[in-house]
């Protein structure tokens, strides 16, 4: 059903674009026929690896700043919690675009005042900007998960002499992966589709690129199109990714 | 003073859970090898007494021994009298992600440091003893509620403890399971091992206990033979409970 319905729009817009009146559309920008269509496609298609490898990038860093931020945040000790939830609260509280310009024109004047003259490119820029809005969001999907596991688990844990870290690798996360992998696969998506705030700081993703094609050729309406395009093929990918490994995981045995 | 002899002590011992006060100065003495049987009305703690004796819960004053260690807030401590103390719990909790033999093993296996063939070994004679090793391969949901409860024993055997908790054990079970449960802990009980057991099944605690433990509002109200405490009760509050319990 995806499939054809996806077929058809493609269709709706390129035979549309063809059947209008000239001046109204101008499906030649990225008409694969001739050599400069197919450039500009090329041109377009090409910012794929970035935000593929930004997105990654992003998602790793959050899931790890995610844990690190959400195990604390499930102490019992309400000094061990605080910090987690500030940390939760305030970032959550700030918006992408702004973040990304702390990170990117604000960050590199801290470090230098520290005496660390560490440049931050647009990549590494978008990527901390990125995985650390998104950690909170990260860390909060974990304490879910984690606080989802009936009180009883771990008690039964304790009882055949299971200590935390083991309770937790054994009979804790491997129940709570099976509740937290779709959230996560959710804020996965959320990341790619953001990385797109990217192109603001100059990073050369798709958006960025196509913003490059459109001021060349000024065919908002055919360049965007395809833009749109080509981020719902990556978003329908990874969620036929992630159907993939919950079914290979089992599904969730309860009693 | 620590008596040899003595599994669990329990010296002028009290919990409150915020404003609620639970546990109210309780003293309790249980030998080795001894079969207590704990009732009284919901509410009076007798689980909250019971999980005390492995620190599932914290008392808030007075000492609680466990074969001569006081329990107290060292994780050290916790982990060294948890090892010998087995607990199963009304809802059975066991581990849903795991097969009954992964259950089984997995507390020799990583907090023992048995090997997998040693522990599959135990976990196989344990199956046996609750009647029923064709289950080994089986996930937990795939089990009734007396074969679950009956893994979860065999579980806490597994550890090889020298004090069995049992919480309500039968509570959670369809009433024609019940039976096939009892009889495992029937069976269990005719070994050395020391076991505390909190039931309303009155026929077990004549067939099993030792001594009877009647608790209300936090307070042991009254403690006895099974003999003397089903035919003679002391107090009112003991007779009109088990009244109502025995009507059925």
């Amino acid at each position: 059903m995806k499939k054809k319905a996806f077929i058809i729009f493609v269709l709706f817009v390129v035979v549309g674009g063809c059947s209008s009146p000239p001046g109204t559309w101008g499906w030649y920008v990225i008409d694969p026929s001739t050599q400069n269509g197919w450039n500009n496609i090329r041109f377009l298609l090409s910012g794929f690896s970035a935000t593929i490898k930004l997105s990654v990038l992003a998602a790793l860093l959050s899931i790890l700043i995610g844990l690190v931020v959400a195990l604390p945040g499930m102490s019992l000790s309400r000094w061990v919690r605080l910090p987690s939830r500030i940390y939760v609260e305030f970032i959550r509280a700030i918006p992408l675009l702004p973040m990304l310009f702390w990170v990117f024109y604000g960050l590199p004047v801290i470090l230098k005042s520290l005496g660390l003259n560490i440049p931050i490119d647009p990549f590494w820029g978008a990527a901390i900007a990125l995985a650390i809005s998104d950690s909170a969001f990260t860390a909060e999907i974990y304490r879910g998960g984690i606080q989802s596991i009936e009180k009883g688990q771990t008690e039964a844990a304790r009882t055949v002499g299971l200590n935390y870290l083991q309770t937790m690798r054994y009979v804790i996360l491997p129940q709570a992966l099976r509740r937290i992998l779709p959230p996560l696969a959710n804020q996965f998506i959320y990341i790619v589709k953001m990385s797109a705030f990217a192109s603001v700081i100059g990073m050369q993703e798709l958006t960025r690129r196509a913003n490059e094609v459109v001021v060349s050729e000024y065919r908002p309406l055919e360049v965007y199109s395809l833009l749109i395009l080509e981020y719902l093929v990556l978003v329908l990918n990874i969620s036929s990714g992630v159907r993939w490994v919950e079914r290979k995981m089992g599904s969730d045995q309860r009693r | 003073m620590v008596n040899a002899n003595l599994a669990v002590e329990f010296d002028k011992v009290n919990k409150w859970f915020d404003d609620f006060h639970v546990l109210k100065d309780i003293d309790l003495k249980i030998s080795t090898g001894e079969k207590i049987v704990i009732c009284g009305p919901s509410g009076s703690g007798k689980s909250t007494l019971v999980r005390c004796v492995n620190s599932l819960e914290r008392h808030d004053s007075g000492t609680i021994v466990v074969h001569g260690k006081e329990v107290n807030n060292k994780l050290s401590r916790i982990s060294e009298i948890s090892s010998e103390v087995g607990m199963v719990f009304q809802q059975f909790n066991l581990f849903p992600h795991l097969t009954v033999k992964e259950n089984l093993i997995l507390g020799p296996m990583k907090a023992r440091g048995l090997s997998k063939k040693e522990a599959e070994e135990r976990a196989m004679k344990l199956l046996e003893r609750v009647k029923i090793p064709e289950q080994v391969s089986k996930y937990p949901h795939q089990l009734s509620g007396g074969q679950q409860q009956r893994v979860a024993i065999a579980r806490s055997l597994c550890m090889e403890p020298k004090i069995m908790l049992f919480d309500e054990p039968t509570s959670a079970l369809d009433p024609e399971m019940i039976a096939e449960v009892l009889d495992v802990i029937i069976d269990l009980a005719q070994e050395g091992i020391t076991m505390v057991v909190v039931t309303h099944e009155m026929g077990f605690a004549k067939k099993a206990a030792d001594r009877m433990i009647f608790m209300d509002e936090g307070r042991i109200v009254e403690t006895g033979t099974p003999d003397n405490f089903f035919n003679n009760p002391q107090t009112e509050r003991c007779k009109l409970f088990l009244e109502q319990i025995l009507q059925h």
